[in-house]
């Protein structure tokens, strides 16, 4: 069983190997909020308008 | 296929899947993280960068796939007026583009140790940092124009004439020499690559590929709210407007 100190260091390439996957989690994250932000904003602004409009009624 | 074509269908369709694939997602991304960093052994060459490969070719892969699509998306617009088809494009552009970024980032952190540079000109490189420019290039344009039907066809022009750069991209490290190495994972022949090394790759391209169907149905959803959002509040304004002139 390797060690956790031994896996943080990556075999002396940890500059690389944790930035590439932290530059890939960082981009993913970034495009997936970014999506779900744009979705719930027009949800919202649908809701509103619905509700404007059944109280014009 | 003819039946999803309709915006409605579709977003029932996307209501209902859309829970499952999101934890299918999150599944994966445990199941390839596990296998990429701790359950695979390191290369025998390259040490523990080798961990990098699984990052870097699945984005890679995605990146192409993705601008594939596109340019399919886009001449489907063109050609047949799929209704779907512009809301395929606007949305996958953008999880293309993050891919591509994920494939230049990680491809330039793993050529520092391996090869001695972060970064070279050649054939290999040049082409795929192409490919990032034409996604911004396709998202600039479908935002460029007031009338949005002018933008869409304006983008979809540009998608397709971009489907030039794949080919290129994909016979690039047999074409010129560079300091990219050829195809190694999928040769003729089948698999070439160590079954322990196989698996979290693999992993991990299903996880891209989930997360990619995940993240462009979501933005698809997004952009045919907005358009009945737009839709409703042109109605809405009618009414007022008629309201008024009655009222005269």
């Amino acid at each position: 069983m390797m060690d956790f100190g031994s896996f943080l260091a990556m075999g002396g390439y940890a500059a690389y190997v944790w930035p590439a996957y932290g530059a890939a989690l960082v981009i993913l994250l970034a495009i997936w909020i970014d999506g779900s932000r744009r979705r719930r904003a027009v949800d919202q602004a649908l809701h509103r308008l619905e509700q404007q409009r059944n109280s014009e009624r | 296929m003819h039946r999803f074509a309709n915006p409605g269908r579709f977003l029932r369709l996307a209501n209902r899947i859309q829970p499952w694939l999101k934890a299918l997602t999150v599944l994966g991304f445990i199941i390839g993280l596990y296998l990429a960093l701790w359950g695979s052994p390191p290369d025998y060459q390259q040490g523990e960068t080798v961990r990098i490969m699984y990052v870097h070719v699945p984005a890679a892969w995605m990146a192409l796939f993705a601008y594939l699509l596109v340019g399919l998306a886009s001449a489907s617009s063109l050609i047949w007026r799929h209704p779907l088809a512009d809301v395929a494009a606007e949305a996958m552009s953008p999880v293309g583009a993050a891919f591509t970024l994920i494939a230049l980032i990680t491809g330039s952190l793993w050529g520092k140790p391996m090869w001695g540079t972060y970064w070279v000109w050649d054939a290999r490189l040049t082409s795929f940092l192409l490919l990032f420019f034409l996604y911004l290039g396709h998202m600039a344009l479908l935002g460029a124009f007031d009338d949005r039907a002018r933008g869409q066809r304006s983008a979809a022009v540009l998608a397709i004439v971009g489907l030039v750069n794949l080919p290129v991209i994909k016979f690039s490290v047999d074409w010129w020499n560079t300091l990219h190495q050829p195809a190694s994972i999928v040769r003729m022949g089948g698999i070439s690559i160590d079954s322990s090394m196989q698996w979290p790759l693999f992993a991990m391209a299903i996880t891209f590929h989930l997360f990619m169907l995940a993240a462009v149905i979501e933005r698809m959803r997004t952009l045919l709210l907005e358009a009945r959002l737009r839709n409703q509040r042109l109605a809405a304004f009618e009414r007022v407007g008629t309201q008024a002139r009655a009222s005269e």
